[in-house]
C-alpha cells in the first residue's frame, strides 16, 4: 500500500446535533422544550395579570429545570436501571412522611417542608415510577406474565394510593397512567387490558363512594357544567368563554379580557391554556399542540431507538405520559375532560412539576446520547 | 429485578415494543384530532357566541339617572328643587348578614331606630337587586367615617352615594299642589316602564310631581364600562347622555299661596285662585297641610299612620277633593239661570214672609231671616241672600234648565286640572236620583237646590272656576297649573296655551250684567254680606257669601244656634266666591273654610288678603286670625238686624239633613 495514496480520511464535519449529543444533550428535544417553554412565559406574563416577578420566578424554576436535565443527561440509562430500587424506595419513604407530617395546601396534604423550598414527593413518584416499573419489566419475560404483571401494579397502585389520599387525584393519575403505560409498552395482553377497563368500570361506583365531595362535584359539573354555573362548574364555564372569545386568531398578546379582568380562575395556573387560547386564538393553539405533539414525536423515536426494553419502555412512558398531560390539561380546560389539577406542561407556573418535567426529559436525553455501537 | 428466569427474546421484545408505540402514537394523534375538533368547535363554529358571554361578563350598563326637572311659580320662584346629599343605600341581594352589617354601619354613621324602620320597610317594597336607602343627607364626617373603613364592607352591597335629594321651600304652604316624590315601590313598577326608571329610586306620588312625573323626570343615561369579575368598574367603554328632565313653570304665584295660607290661619279649608282671563291657577291651598319633605326622605309607617288618621285629615287635598254644598253663593248662577231660561227678570219680585210653600202643600222652607225680607227684586236677594226668592226661582226653573245652565259652569264634571284626583262633586239630575235611590224626583228637591242646598255638591276648584265663568260674562278656559315648560339644556320654554272653553249659553249678555250688578252689591254696598270686608278695597268687586250647612237642624230647632255653642263638627261651614276688577277680572277667588260658620267673616278676609296682592302687590287688609262670631255687617247696617247670628249663617237651615238625605223629607221642616 502506497503511503502516499494514503490520505488521511478528512475529519468529518460535526453537525451542532452531533457535537451537542457529545455533551448528552439532545438538539431536536431541547429545541422544542426551550419554544414551548419559551412561549408558556410570555403567556404566563399575560396569565399572571402582567406580573414581572411571577414570571422571573418562572424563569428561575425552567433555568433549575435545563440545569437538572442537562446534570441527568450525563448519566448513562444503566445507571438508572441500577439506581430503580433506590429511587422508588427513597420516593416512597417520602410520600410516607408526607403522609405523617406534611403541609396543608388547600385542604389537601402534598408539601414537604425542607427549609429551602417546599417539596412535593409525589413530583419524584412521577419519574420513580415509571423507572422502576421499566427496570423491573427488563428483568422478566415479556409479555408479562400474570405474576409479573402483579408486581408491576403494585409497583404502580402503592404510589398512585399514597398520593391519591393527600388527595391529588392529577399526579395520582399522571403516576398510574405512567406505570400503566411501562406496562403497555411491554406488551402487556389486549385481553388484560380490556379485562381491566371492564374492571375499572365495574369499580367505577366503588370509587365514586371513595371521592372526596369536591371531587365528585368536578365530575359531576363536568358532566354538566351549566349544573352549578357560579360554583363549581364556573370555571369549565368562564375557561370555556375565554378561549371560544378568542376566535381564529385571539384577541392579542395581553388583550384577553377573561383572565385580565378575573373572571378566568386559576389564570396562570392550571387553566392557562384558556389565556393562552383567548389571546392567541385557534392559530396559536394548533401551533402549540404542534409543538407538543413533536416533543413527543421525538420521545417515541428515542423510544424506538432505545437499546434495551429499559430504556424503551421508560422513554415510550415518560413520552406519553407527557401526552397525557397535555391532553388532560387542554381538554379539561375546553370541557372534555373533568377537571382534575393538572398543569400545562412547561407552561402552567408551578414549581416542581416543571423540574420533574425536564428531568424526565433528561433521562430521554440520557437514553438518547448514551447509545453504543450494536451489531445488528 | 436482579434477574430473571428463562430467556428473553430481545427481539420479539422489541418488535413488540414498536408495535406498542405504533398503537400509542396512534391514539395520541387521535386525541390531538379530538382537541384540535374541539377547539376548532369552540373557536370558530361557537366563537359568535363566546364573544358575547366575554363582553356579557366585562361589559356593564351602568344608568345615569337624570336630574329630575326643577319646578317654579310664575316669577321664577322655586317651588321643588334638587338639594345635593350624600345616602348610605345597600343592596340587599348582595348582603349575606343583613343585621350584622347594619350593625357594623351603625357605628360609623348615625342610625337612628327609625332609619332602621324605615330601611326595613323599603326592603320588603323594592326588588332585590334595585338599592335601598339606609340614611339620607350623611354628614361630610360620616361620609369620611364610611370610606375610611369601606373595605370592611368589600362585597358586601354598601355604598355612598353622592345624589340630589328633592327639597320643598314652601312646605306645607304648597304640599297638595306640588305633592312630592318618595320611593318607587313594587306597585309603582308594575305600571312604570322600567327602563325609564333606570337609576332612579323616587318617583312623583301626588300634585304636580306625579301628574307631570314624565316631563320631571327625563330619561336616564346610560354608562357601558369594562369592570372585573367582582364588579368594579375600571374603565368607561361608552357614554349616552340621558335627558335631564323638564323645568315646569307653574302658573302659582308662591306669595299668593303663601297669602291664602296664612290667612286662613288655624282654619281647615281651602282656597282657589283663578286668572279668569287665561284660567291660570293662581293659587291652590288646602288645609291644613304637611310636610312633604316627611315623604322624600321616607316616611316610616308610624309616622304616616299619624298623618292618615289625624282628624283634620292634612294629607287630603280640599281644593280638588273637597265636595261641599255650594250654599248661598249658588244664587247668582241660580238668579243667571233663571234670566237666561227667561222665568225670571231683574224686575222679578217676590214676596218674602220668612217661608215659602209648595202649592198644595203645607210644608215651609224658610228663610235665613225669621221675619222675611218682604218684597225681594233679583238684586235684593242676591245682596242680601234672600232665600224665599230663590226657592220661588229654583221652583219656576224647573231641575232640567237649573243643571243645563250649572253644567256649563262646570259644576258636576271634573274641571280637567292638570293634577290628578279631582272630585266631580254633584249635580243631581232626576236620572241620577232614579239610578242611585231607585226614586222619582220631588219638587222639594228643586227648592233646596235653589239655595245650594241637598244633594249639590262642589270642589272649591269648581267655585274658582264658576266665579271666574262668572267674571268673563260666560266666556273661561280650562284651570291649570303649568304655564310653561323650559327645556333646561336649551332653555327654551313652550308655553302651555290657555284652553277656552265654550262660553255659557245666554241669548242676552246682559244678563251676565244684571247677575254681577248683584253681586257688586255684596262687597261694594252697605248692607252687603261681605261689605265690612271689602269696604276699603281700592277695586272694584263682586262677590257671594255662603254658608254649607253640615248637618240639620234638630226638628224642635227653629233656627241655626249660635256658633260658639255648637260642636265644631256640626258647625256650618264658610264660602266666598269673587273676582276682582268687575270690568277687567284679574282674579277669581272661592274659599271654604270648614266649620268656620259665615262665609263674610271668616271665609271673605282670605279672599280679600288674596286680591290685595295679586292687584296691589301688597297686603292692605289684615284678616283676622280667627273669624270671630261677631256680625260682619256694619251695625247702623238700617235693614239688617243687629242679630247674633250672621246673616247667611242660617240660609241654609231649611235644607236637608246630612247626606244623603230621605227623598221625602227634603225641605220637611214644621212651620214655626
Amino acid at each position: 500500500m502506497n503511503s502516499s495514496v494514503i490520505t488521511a480520511a478528512p475529519k468529518p464535519e460535526l453537525s451542532w446535533s452531533e457535537r451537542l449529543a457529545r455533551w448528552h444533550f439532545d438538539l431536536w428535544l431541547g429545541l422544542l422544550l426551550l419554544a414551548v417553554s419559551g412561549l408558556g412565559l410570555f403567556v404566563l406574563y399575560s396569565a399572571s395579570g402582567q406580573s414581572l416577578p411571577t414570571v422571573i420566578s418562572q424563569a428561575q424554576r425552567l433555568a433549575i429545570g435545563v440545569a437538572v436535565m442537562v446534570v441527568l443527561a450525563q448519566a448513562p440509562p444503566e445507571f438508572y436501571r441500577a439506581a430503580a430500587p433506590w429511587f422508588y424506595g427513597f420516593a416512597l419513604l417520602l410520600l410516607l412522611a408526607v403522609a405523617a407530617l406534611g403541609q396543608h395546601a388547600k385542604g389537601a396534604q402534598r408539601w414537604l417542608d425542607l427549609g429551602v423550598m417546599r417539596f412535593q414527593p409525589s413530583e419524584l413518584m412521577k419519574l420513580a415510577t415509571p423507572i422502576a416499573v421499566a427496570a423491573y419489566l427488563q428483568s422478566r419475560h415479556l409479555p408479562p406474565s400474570a405474576g409479573t404483571l402483579l408486581v408491576s401494579l403494585g409497583l404502580t397502585l402503592l404510589p398512585t394510593a399514597l398520593i391519591a389520599i393527600q388527595p391529588d387525584l392529577g399526579t395520582a393519575l399522571l403516576v398510574l397512567t405512567a406505570g400503566v403505560l411501562a406496562l403497555f409498552f411491554g406488551g402487556l395482553r389486549w385481553r388484560w387490558i380490556l379485562l381491566a377497563a371492564a374492571g375499572v368500570a365495574g369499580a367505577a361506583p366503588l370509587l365514586w363512594m371513595k371521592l372526596h365531595d369536591y371531587q365528585r362535584n368536578r365530575l359531576l359539573t363536568f358532566l354538566d357544567p351549566e349544573r352549578d354555573p357560579l360554583g363549581a362548574g364556573y370555571h369549565i364555564t368562564q375557561s370555556k368563554i375565554a378561549i371560544g372569545s378568542g376566535g381564529l386568531f385571539g384577541k392579542g398578546w395581553l388583550m384577553g379580557t377573561q383572565a385580565k379582568l378575573d373572571f378566568l380562575p386559576e389564570a396562570h395556573t392550571d387553566f392557562i391554556f384558556a389565556v393562552y387560547g383567548e389571546e392567541l386564538g385557534l392559530i396559536g393553539v394548533v401551533l402549540l399542540l404542534a409543538l407538543y405533539t413533536a416533543i413527543v414525536g421525538r420521545c417515541l423515536l428515542i423510544a424506538l431507538r432505545g437499546q434495551d426494553t429499559f430504556q424503551r419502555l421508560l422513554a415510550g412512558s415518560l413520552g406519553l405520559t407527557f401526552f397525557i398531560y397535555v391532553f388532560i390539561n387542554c381538554g379539561m380546560v375546553i370541557g372534555l375532560v373533568p377537571v382534575v389539577g393538572v398543569p400545562l406542561p412547561l407552561v402552567s407556573y408551578g414549581g416542581t412539576s416543571m423540574v420533574s418535567l425536564l428531568a424526565g426529559f433528561g433521562m430521554l436525553m440520557s437514553i438518547q446520547t448514551h447509545r453504543k455501537l450494536l451489531a445488528s | 429485578m436482579e434477574s430473571y428466569q428463562g430467556i428473553k427474546d430481545l427481539w420479539e421484545e422489541k418488535r413488540a415494543f414498536t408495535a406498542r408505540a405504533y398503537v400509542a402514537g396512534g391514539i395520541c394523534l387521535l386525541l390531538l384530532v379530538l382537541l384540535a375538533a374541539r377547539m376548532a368547535d369552540l373557536q370558530l363554529l361557537q366563537h359568535g357566541y363566546y364573544s358575547g358571554r366575554a363582553d356579557d361578563n366585562r361589559m356593564r350598563l351602568i344608568p345615569v339617572p337624570p336630574v329630575r326637572g326643577l319646578i317654579y311659580d310664575r316669577n321664577g320662584a322655586l317651588l321643588a328643587q334638587n338639594m345635593p346629599s350624600f345616602e348610605l343605600q345597600i343592596v340587599p341581594e348582595q348582603v349575606d348578614r343583613l343585621d350584622d352589617t347594619l350593625a357594623r354601619l351603625g357605628q360609623l354613621v348615625r342610625l337612628d331606630p327609625e332609619d332602621l324602620t324605615r330601611f326595613r320597610e323599603r326592603l320588603h317594597k323594592t326588588p332585590r337587586y334595585r338599592p335601598v336607602t339606609l340614611r339620607s343627607n350623611l354628614s361630610a364626617d360620616e361620609v369620611a367615617r364610611f370610606e375610611l373603613n369601606r373595605y370592611d364592607f368589600a362585597g358586601q352591597g354598601v355604598e355612598v352615594n353622592a345624589g340630589l335629594v328633592r327639597a320643598y321651600p314652601l312646605g306645607k304652604q304648597a304640599a297638595h299642589l306640588i305633592g312630592y316624590v318618595s320611593g318607587i315601590t313594587d306597585a309603582d313598577y308594575a305600571t312604570l316602564n322600567e327602563s325609564d326608571y333606570q337609576g332612579i329610586n323616587q318617583i312623583g306620588k301626588v300634585g304636580i310631581e306625579k301628574s307631570h312625573e314624565d316631563q320631571l323626570r327625563g330619561l336616564p343615561g346610560t354608562k357601558v364600562v369594562e369592570a372585573n369579575a367582582a364588579g368594579r368598574p375600571l374603565r368607561e367603554l361608552d357614554y349616552k347622555a340621558g335627558q335631564p328632565g323638564r323645568n315646569l313653570y307653574l302658573s302659582i304665584d308662591a306669595r299668593l299661596q303663601a297669602v291664602a295660607e296664612q290667612a286662613l290661619g288655624p282654619l281647615d279649608g281651602a282656597a282657589v285662585a283663578i286668572d279668569p282671563r287665561n284660567g291660570e291657577v293662581l293659587a291652590l291651598v288646602s288645609k291644613p297641610g304637611f310636610d312633604p319633605g316627611l315623604f322624600v326622605e321616607g316616611i316610616d309607617s308610624a309616622g304616616y299612620h299619624a298623618l292618615l288618621e289625624d282628624p283634620d285629615r292634612p294629607l287630603y287635598n280640599r281644593a280638588l277633593l273637597g265636595t261641599y254644598p255650594p250654599g248661598s253663593t249658588i244664587k247668582p248662577f241660580m238668579a243667571l239661570a233663571g234670566l237666561i231660561a227667561g222665568t225670571l227678570t231683574p224686575a222679578t219680585r217676590v214676596f218674602d214672609p220668612g217661608y215659602f210653600q209648595l202649592p198644595g202643600n203645607d210644608r215651609k222652607y224658610r228663610c235665613w231671616r225669621r221675619q222675611g225680607h218682604g218684597w225681594v227684586d233679583l238684586d235684593t236677594a242676591i245682596a242680601k241672600s234672600c232665600d224665599v226668592y230663590f226657592y220661588q226661582a229654583a221652583l219656576n226653573m224647573g231641575l232640567e234648565r237649573i243643571d243645563a245652565v250649572l253644567g256649563q259652569f262646570g259644576y258636576g264634571r271634573i274641571s280637567g286640572l292638570d293634577i290628578p284626583s279631582e272630585r266631580s262633586g254633584l249635580l243631581p239630575t232626576r236620572e241620577w236620583k232614579r239610578r242611585i235611590y231607585r226614586q222619582a224626583w220631588f219638587p222639594g228637591e228643586t227648592i233646596n237646590i235653589g239655595i245650594g242646598q241637598g244633594y249639590l255638591t262642589v270642589t272649591p276648584l269648581q267655585l274658582a272656576q264658576a266665579a271666574a265663568r262668572m267674571a268673563m260674562r260666560g266666556a273661561g278656559f280650562k284651570p291649570h297649573l303649568v304655564h310653561a315648560v323650559e327645556d333646561p339644556a336649551t332653555h327654551r320654554l313652550v308655553p302651555v296655551a290657555p284652553e277656552p272653553l265654550p262660553p255659557v249659553e245666554a241669548r242676552d249678555p246682559a244678563v251676565f250684567e244684571q247677575v254681577i250688578s248683584a253681586m257688586q252689591l255684596v262687597t261694594m254696598t252697605q248692607g252687603g254680606t261681605a261689605y265690612s270686608v271689602f269696604k276699603s278695597a281700592p277695586y272694584s268687586s263682586a262677590g257671594k257669601t255662603g254658608t254649607a250647612q253640615v248637618t240639620g237642624l234638630r226638628q224642635d230647632e227653629t233656627y241655626a244656634p249660635k256658633l260658639d255653642t255648637v260642636q265644631y263638627q256640626f258647625r256650618d261651614h264658610a264660602l266666598f266666591i269673587a273676582f276682582a276688577p268687575v270690568d277687567q277680572p284679574q282674579i277669581a277667588v272661592a274659599v271654604v273654610a270648614e266649620h268656620a260658620g259665615h262665609g263674610g267673616t271668616s271665609a271673605a278676609p282670605v279672599a280679600r288678603a288674596l286680591m290685595d296682592q295679586y292687584l296691589l302687590g301688597k297686603v292692605l287688609y289684615n284678616a283676622p286670625a280667627v273669624a270671630p262670631a261677631a256680625p260682619p255687617v256694619e251695625p247702623e247696617a238700617p235693614d239688617t238686624a243687629p242679630q247674633a247670628a250672621p246673616p247667611d249663617a242660617a240660609d241654609g237651615a231649611a235644607a236637608v239633613p246630612g247626606a244623603p238625605p230621605p227623598a221625602d223629607a227634603g225641605g220637611n221642616v214644621p212651620p214655626q
